[in-house]
């Protein structure tokens, strides 16, 4: 039950912080001048209208800007009392073309948005994301991608939980309910992308909003917070702030959004496609 | 046969008390294990985010799989109606359920969130095997409690229909039980070593025989409690004989699933790695699980007792029983934790590295905590048997037995 109400709010357990907010648009301001040995009728008109105008950019001018926003986002914004729909099915498209060997700054800003981080202890440390180096057997040549979760569509880490803890939102999105995860690592046994981790250790500073706990199993959330708030993930955020734009985030239902488009283009590849699993993560230039 | 009357066992060795003993101590430090592993968390384990499960399953999935099969003897008498196993069929059901009852502690106190388990028992998604198991073991206890209840009640052990009936339910059930065991790892399709409708007849014939070995062992040892003979020459034979079958079962079943992988060129790599060149996986395989497991005890028991040889028929059984779950510990580590140590195929032919260490075998080398909770799965059973024959007649009168 508890599993579905989460399902239902999007968060990733019930009672979590991780439950999103609309970002604040801005704040609009209002100038006014006083015009000196004016008509009192025209005082009166003049405050009611400079009034009107001051409470009418106050008021309306944020909604009117969020609005705007959310329309050039690929995600929509979500009320919090809204449960998610599927109609979008959430994705991600990586032009490997654009993403070069060295950089990992997909990798930095998640670790630096979700909180977790690398302890020298590459056995047991948890990764949400990883740049992996693929090389050919044959020629040796190589090229570097990374990996996460996966977010499939027929998940089999979210098939093997005995409690329900691994669940998949109607968008989507595969995430892991905390509350109800009893950390018994049979979703990291199924995982065909070794994407998931398991917390070794107690966890100090958590972030607010990517709640986690020694015992319980985490993976990449595709940022499921800015998502709920009309956002991308910190990922692709951090790829088209480094000037690469390789990754790109959107809803793979939508025809009109960019990935959709990309998708129905051009030739992408999806990893272990041959399991069946329906990733929601492409792979252009593979 | 006379009639077969059964004992509470009442007078006790210094031997009796002193593997009572032991196995109270073992059991306290394997608590204490478990305290310390999930105060600290699993990095004081040798578990990683490769292998995630580790000696604690070794134990666990061993005394489940043992559990099953250590009903064997129960089965016999009453759903293939053989009188001459009904003796022991009540402690072929304690010894059932205690060995269960220890697995299933070990399973729950190597989990992340033990204190969950209420969680566990009361949310479930159907779709996992997981939860299917947890209905299969509480399941298994209720039904051979009852089957318990048949034989041992005085109005209703008169009805043989009654012990019959709950026999063959408990006969489906433990069959149920380990096809469920045997299937957390074939219904992984990403894990090449596992990946196969085969793990669950694998572990049944693996339930046989580690099963039998149990009893056996058990049964020995009350016999030297009790000073008498419990077991009979022919029951022995047949106890041998089956020990036989069961062995070459559990090869065949191994040969079977090898030869079926690698048939297939894709999983040439895994059988490589197992067959070749594991390492400790290559030699816990074929010393420990092919030779130790089951062609020593095969050989000992077909060749090494009788007139003229090195051994007695008991000692035989003996030798040969501590040999068989030697072996099953070897195999259930090289199915569980070599099959762990595989890497994960991401992008079939061709090689990956990163700093999460995908592509390589994965290390694991077993702490001390982790081995100490195994091992206290074994004294738990052991504690709940021992304790049980003391409170209940579950052992056999010898005179009745070999009158």
């Amino acid at each position: 039950m508890i599993a579905k109400a989460d399902e239902a709010n999007g968060g990733c357990g019930a009672g979590c912080s991780c439950a999103t907010r609309a970002s604040d648009a801005g704040e609009a301001t209002a100038t006014t001048r006083t015009v000196e040995g004016a008509d009192p009728v025209d005082v009166g008109r003049r405050w009611f209208m400079k009034a009107a105008t001051a409470f009418s950019t106050t008021v309306i001018a944020p909604g009117v800007t969020l609005m705007a926003f959310a329309e050039s986002d690929p995600a929509i914004a979500r009320p919090a009392d809204q449960p998610v729909s599927s109609k979008h099915r959430f994705g991600l498209l990586i032009d490997l073309a654009k993403c070069p060997s060295g950089c990992s700054d997909c990798v930095t800003a998640c670790s630096t948005e979700n909180g977790w981080k690398l302890n020298g202890r590459p056995e047991t440390d948890a990764q949400w994301i990883r740049k992996l180096t693929v090389t050919n057997r044959k020629d040796g040549s190589s090229f570097s991608l990374p990996m996460m979760c996966q977010h499939c569509a027929d998940p089999p880490c979210v098939d093997v939980c005995p409690t329900g803890a691994s669940f998949k939102r109607a968008d989507g999105i595969v995430l892991v309910d905390k509350h109800i995860c009893i950390g018994c690592r049979y979703c990291m046994m199924a995982c065909p992308y070794k994407a998931r981790s398991f917390i070794h250790e107690p966890l100090e500073d958590q972030k607010p909003h990517a709640p986690r706990g020694k015992g319980c199993v985490e993976s990449c959330t595709m940022c499921v917070h800015r998502v709920d708030a009309g956002g991308t993930p910190a990922c692709v955020e951090a790829c088209a702030k480094a000037g690469h734009s390789a990754m790109i985030f959107g809803d793979l239902n939508d025809p009109a959004s960019e990935i959709a488009k990309r998708v129905a283009t051009y030739r992408t590849t999806r990893i272990r496609d041959d399991l069946g699993t329906d990733p929601g993560v492409y792979y252009q230039n593979l | 046969m006379a009639r077969i009357t059964f004992q509470r066992l009442e007078d006790h060795s210094t031997l009796f008390w002193g593997l009572l003993g032991l196995h109270a101590l073992i059991v306290a430090l394997g608590l204490g294990a478990a305290y310390y592993m999930e105060h600290h968390g699993h990095v004081v384990t040798g578990m990683n985010n490769a292998v995630v499960w580790g000696m604690p399953h070794v134990f666990a999935v061993f005394l489940i799989v043992s559990a099953s099969g250590a009903l064997n003897v129960a089965s016999i008498s009453s759903v293939f109606n053989k009188l001459a196993y009904k003796p022991f069929a009540r402690l072929s059901g304690i010894l059932a359920i205690a060995l269960l009852v220890g697995g299933l502690i070990v399973l729950v106190l190597d989990l992340g969130r033990p204190d969950r388990l209420t969680v566990a028992m009361t949310t479930y998604n159907f779709k996992s095997i997981f939860a299917w198991n947890i209905y299969l073991y509480i399941g298994f206890i209720a039904i051979v409690g009852v089957y318990l209840f048949t034989m041992m009640d005085r109005g209703v052990s008169q009805t043989p229909t009654a012990t019959r009936t709950v026999g063959w339910l408990a006969f489906g059930w433990r069959l149920a039980l380990t096809t469920g065991t045997g299937s957390i790892f074939g219904f992984l399709v990403a894990r090449e070593a596992f990946d196969s409708a085969i793990m669950a007849p694998l572990f049944i014939a693996a339930s046989f025989l580690y099963g039998l070995a149990f009893t056996v062992l058990v049964l020995f040892t009350m016999c030297r409690e009790t000073r008498q003979m419990l077991m009979g020459e022919e029951m022995i034979q047949s106890f041998r004989g089956l020990m036989i079958v069961f062995s070459f079962a559990l090869l065949y079943f191994t040969a079977v699933k090898h030869l079926t992988s690698l048939y297939a060129s894709e999983h040439h790599g895994v059988e490589a790695f197992i067959l070749r060149d594991g390492g400790i996986y290559t030699a816990l395989f074929w010393i420990g699980h092919v030779l130790v497991g089951n062609i020593l005890p095969i050989a000992i028991l077909a060749f090494g007792s009788g007139e003229a040889r090195p051994f007695s028929e008991r000692q035989a059984m003996t030798i040969a029983s501590v040999l068989a779950l030697m072996g099953g510990l070897a195999f259930m580590y090289v199915t569980i934790i070599g099959g762990q140590a595989y890497p994960l195929n991401l992008f079939p032919g061709m090689e990956t590295s990163s700093s999460f260490l995908d592509g390589e075998v994965a290390r694991y080398a077993p702490s001390l905590p982790e081995v100490m909770l195994g091992v206290a799965g074994i004294s738990i059973a052991m504690l709940v048997v021992g304790i049980a024959i003391k409170v209940l007649p579950f052992l056999p009168r010898g005179e009745s037995v070999t009158a």
